[in-house]
C-alpha cells in the first residue's frame, strides 16, 4: 500500500533506480578517492621499512603494504614478518 | 587582466564543448571580451557548434609554433561583436602542444581579453593537462548518470592536485520528469556526492540538437529552455547572483496534494 502511494505521489521508494545510483557511485568513489598509484605505493613501502628498521629487524622480502576495500571503508593493512627486536639498554 | 576558464568532464559527450559555445556567447552578448580555445587537438567541433567551420585558415598548432600571430588565428563569430574562436589543429595530435606553451597561450590572451574559455578534451592525458596547465578556474561539466559522476569526480580530484582550487559545477541534460519520478539523480544528490558549488543546471533541450544543427548557440534564443540555463551562468560567472531557474513548466496537481499530506 505504501509502495502504491509512493508511487503515486512520486516519492523516492528505496527501490527507486536514483537511489540504487547514488548508493552505488557512493562506493566507487569511496574506492577511487584512495585508490594509490603503484610508484606511491612502493616510495610509502619504503619509507616504511626505513622507519620500522630503526626499531626492528624486520623480514623486508616479505612485507606486503596494500590497500583493502571493504565495503564502506578503506584501510591501509601492512604485514611485516619480525625477525628480531632490537635489544635497548 | 582577464581570467582563464577551463570547461572540463573527464567523460566525453557530457557537453563540454557545447557549453563552451554557449558560455562563450552568452559573456559576449553581456558585452564582454570572450576568446573561446578549442583544445581538443585532432577531434575538433568547437567550429562547427559555432558555425564557423568555413573561416579556418590557422589554428592552435600554427599559433602555438611560431607559424603565425594569434591575432591572424582568431577567428571573428558572426553574431557577437567581441567573440573569437581559436580552434584546434584537425590533422595534428595532442603532442603537438605541450603545457608550457599552453600556459604562455593562456597569458598573451588574457592580456587582450576578459574571459579565455578553454574546451577541453575528454579524458585525463596529455590534451588535459594542456587544456587546464594555462587556467585560473575551472568549471566541471557532468550529466546525472553514474559513469559522468564518477570521471567528474576524478576530475575534480586532478584539478584540486594541479592548484586549480574550487572548480564550479555544471549539471547537463537533467531531466525534471525524471528527477520526479526517482528515476534520476536530482541536483542536491550530486552536490552531495561531488561536494563543489554549483554554477549551473542546464535542463535536456531538444533545441540544443537543432541550435548545433544550425551553427547557432542555443543561449540567443530567448524561447529555449536550455538557453535560459546558458544566459544565467554566464551571468553568475560574471560574479551575478542568479537564482536557479524552475525546471518545471507547472506545479502538477499531484505534488500540490502530497504537500497537502505532508507526503
Amino acid at each position: 500500500m505504501l509502495q502504491i502511494l509512493q508511487k503515486i505521489f512520486g516519492v523516492n521508494s528505496p527501490t527507486a533506480s536514483k537511489v540504487v545510483a547514488k548508493e552505488r557511485l557512493r562506493l566507487v568513489l569511496l574506492h577511487d578517492r584512495t585508490s594509490i598509484p603503484p610508484h606511491v605505493l612502493n616510495s610509502l613501502k619504503g619509507d616504511l621499512i626505513t622507519c620500522i628498521s630503526k626499531y626492528l629487524d624486520i623480514d623486508e622480502r616479505n612485507l606486503d603494504v596494500s590497500l583493502t576495500n571493504t565495503d564502506d571503508s578503506v584501510a591501509l593493512v601492512a604485514n611485516i614478518p619480525i625477525l628480531k627486536v632490537k635489544q635497548y639498554l | 587582466m582577464g581570467e582563464v576558464l577551463v570547461i572540463t568532464s573527464g567523460k566525453g559527450g557530457v557537453g563540454k564543448t557545447t557549453t563552451t559555445a554557449n558560455i562563450g556567447t552568452g559573456l559576449a552578448a553581456l558585452g564582454y571580451k570572450v576568446v573561446m580555445v578549442d583544445t581538443d587537438i585532432g577531434l575538433r567541433n568547437l567550429d562547427v557548434v559555432m558555425g564557423l567551420e568555413n573561416r579556418i585558415v590557422y589554428d592552435i598548432v600554427d599559433v602555438i609554433s611560431g607559424n603565425c600571430n594569434h591575432k591572424k588565428a582568431l577567428i571573428k563569430d558572426k553574431r557577437q561583436e567581441e567573440l573569437y574562436l581559436l580552434p584546434a589543429s584537425q590533422t595534428r595530435d595532442k603532442s603537438a602542444v605541450t603545457q608550457e606553451q599552453m600556459k604562455e597561450l593562456c597569458q598573451t590572451l588574457k592580456n587582450e581579453f576578459d574571459y579565455v574559455l578553454i574546451d577541453c578534451p575528454a579524458g585525463i592525458e596529455g590534451g588535459f593537462k594542456n587544456a587546464i596547465a594555462g587556467a585560473d578556474k575551472a568549471i566541471v561539466v557532468t550529466t546525472p548518470e553514474v559513469s559522468a559522476v564518477r570521471d567528474a569526480d576524478r576530475i575534480i580530484g586532478l584539478l584540486e592536485a594541479n592548484e586549480i582550487k574550487n572548480p564550479k559545477l555544471i549539471i547537463n541534460r537533467i531531466r525534471p520528469d525524471m528527477v520526479k519520478r526517482g528515476d534520476m539523480m536530482d541536483i542536491e544528490d550530486m552536490i552531495e556526492i561531488l561536494a563543489i558549488d554549483l554554477l549551473g543546471v542546464v535542463p535536456e533541450d531538444e533545441m540544443i540538437v537543432v541550435s548545433t544543427n544550425k551553427g547557432e548557440p542555443a543561449v540567443m534564443d530567448k524561447t529555449s529552455k536550455a538557453g535560459q540555463a546558458y544566459r544565467n551562468i554566464s551571468l553568475r560567472i560574471t560574479g551575478e547572483a542568479v537564482p536557479l531557474m524552475h525546471l518545471e513548466s507547472h506545479t502538477g496537481i499531484m505534488s500540490k496534494l502530497r504537500k497537502l499530506i505532508g507526503f
